[in-house]
């Protein structure tokens, strides 16, 4: 894949994305206004980590909605999984965080998005290393990042820095600390308003220092940094990370807005 | 065979305006870019119109300042699911560009500072259809909303009116831009819900 946007050609076409009916196998809380839906889906393709899917959820009536939801785990035959926060009076994410139970179905068309994805490069000398910054749910295309470096073995040098209302709102929270103290991932929670009594990090939002590289990483190649989250919180990432040397050719980003679902 | 979803009602509205099929209304300005919001200073902005046989012809901040603009109201679509009603921008239509252009290509590739890029078919830009944009609501387009300037294709998915808009090269033959080089639909009609390559 190349990196620039600037005059990218790209993949063109591809295998047009189709809709698959799913029924949700898995449920699993991840704090107490977010959860995982782990869907069956028959003859899904797989995905990249990072890629999302458009889901449809239609009434008795034929009355149907459809949102787009980041996938929070690598490919697993033909499972998907995505994590849902709610949103308060959103009309999808409130069924999906609530309402569905196992056995229930929807459908999923995807995967889709082809820009923000990592997949490890084992084949290279030396592989380019991560820097993955989230901002609240904008963790969930990340860590399926992070659980495809786990999966696939890569030594990609992989840092998360996760910024977060307070500790009730981590996701993901335990499987974190487990790579963390096992697989080599580096992660750094910022807490922007309540920190655990033991942090050394006082609150506040995301600063330079936040994002100074880490010392073990090589000069070469230069990383690369993936941003996602609320709109408010890219957009004071980015410029630190143009300030440290990043560019328009190794920032990624996914935004999402107030619209919520 | 429909698949329905248990226990999802849905939250109609019997007063909703029509929108094009499988979007919903956004409220505030969503933003979908691909990578670092561009900061360009009107006076370091210029929009270059390329031909096929490579002329070109360059307007600068004043030179757009100078071309009759007009108020626009319209509705935008964007491909990931949000709409918004009545959005007020003011700019120049794109024909003003193409007045002393000799050019006899179809096909147009929009270039962004940052190096996204767009392509759309000339028609599609032509005839009021299409505007290089400088206000919305009143004020100075934000950066993120792709400020100073950008292209403003209401009939198309968001992601055809180009951010921080920086140049036209006209094409003898159609080239996928940015996005539509990731299976995203060439084209990109919401009332036909071209959202992805073969729709």
């Amino acid at each position: 894949m190349t990196e620039a946007p600037a005059r990218t050609r790209g993949k063109v076409g591809g295998p047009r994305p189709r809709w698959f009916p799913a029924r949700l196998v898995g449920l699993r809380s991840e704090t107490a206004t977010a959860r995982t839906l782990t869907f069956q889906v028959p003859g899904w393709p797989g995905h990249l980590a990072g890629q999302h899917v458009d889901v449809r959820l239609t009434a008795a009536d034929g009355y149907s909605a459809q949102r787009a939801y980041s996938i929070s785990a690598p490919a697993d035959g033909e499972q998907v999984s995505i994590t849902v926060q709610e949103v308060g009076d959103g009309e999808v994410s409130p069924y999906l965080e609530e309402g569905m139970e196992l056995g229930d179905q929807l459908e999923v068309r995807g995967p889709i998005g082809g820009w923000f994805v990592w997949s490890p490069s084992s084949e290279a000398p030396v592989e380019q290393p991560v820097l993955l910054i989230g901002g609240g749910s904008g963790v969930v295309p990340l860590m399926a990042m992070v659980r495809e470096r786990a999966r696939s073995g890569s030594r990609a040098p992989f840092r998360l820095v996760y910024s977060v209302r307070s500790p009730e709102q981590v996701l993901y929270a335990a499987e974190l600390a487990e790579l963390s103290s096992t697989d080599g991932l580096v992660v750094d929670l910022l807490h922007t308003r309540t920190a655990p009594p033991d942090a050394a990090r006082p609150v506040g939002r995301i600063t330079p220092e936040d994002l100074a590289t880490p010392p073990g990483w090589p000069a070469s190649p230069p990383p690369r940094a993936y941003v996602c989250g609320p709109t408010a919180f890219v957009e004071l990432a980015i410029p630190l990370l143009l300030d440290l040397g990043y560019t328009n050719k190794t920032i990624r980003a996914e935004r999402f807005g107030p619209s919520g679902g | 065979m429909a698949i329905f979803t248990r226990g999802f009602g849905g939250r109609r509205d019997p007063d909703a305006v029509a929108l094009p099929p499988g979007q919903h209304l956004t409220e505030g300005f969503p933003v979908l870019s691909a990578g670092p919001t561009q900061y360009v200073e009107p006076e370091d902005w210029s929009f270059t119109l390329t031909t096929e046989t490579d002329e070109k012809q360059t307007w600068s901040w004043d030179d757009l300042m100078n071309l009759p603009s007009e108020d626009v109201e319209v509705d935008i679509h964007c491909v990931t699911r949000w709409s918004k009603l009545k959005s007020r921008w003011r700019g120049v239509p794109v024909d003003a560009f193409f007045e002393d252009s000799e050019s006899e290509a179809d096909y147009v590739m929009a270039h962004s500072y940052g190096g996204y890029t767009t392509n759309l078919p000339l028609e599609d830009l032509l005839d009021g259809k299409a505007w290089v944009v400088h206000e919305y609501d009143d004020g100075p387009i934000p950066a993120e909303h792709g400020g100073p300037v950008r292209l403003l294709v209401p009939h198309l998915y968001f992601w055809k009116s180009a951010k921080w808009l920086s140049g036209f090269t006209m094409m003898t033959g159609d080239e996928p831009g940015f996005w539509e080089g990731f299976g995203y639909h060439n084209y990109g009609d919401p009332w036909r819900e071209e959202r992805y390559a073969g729709d």
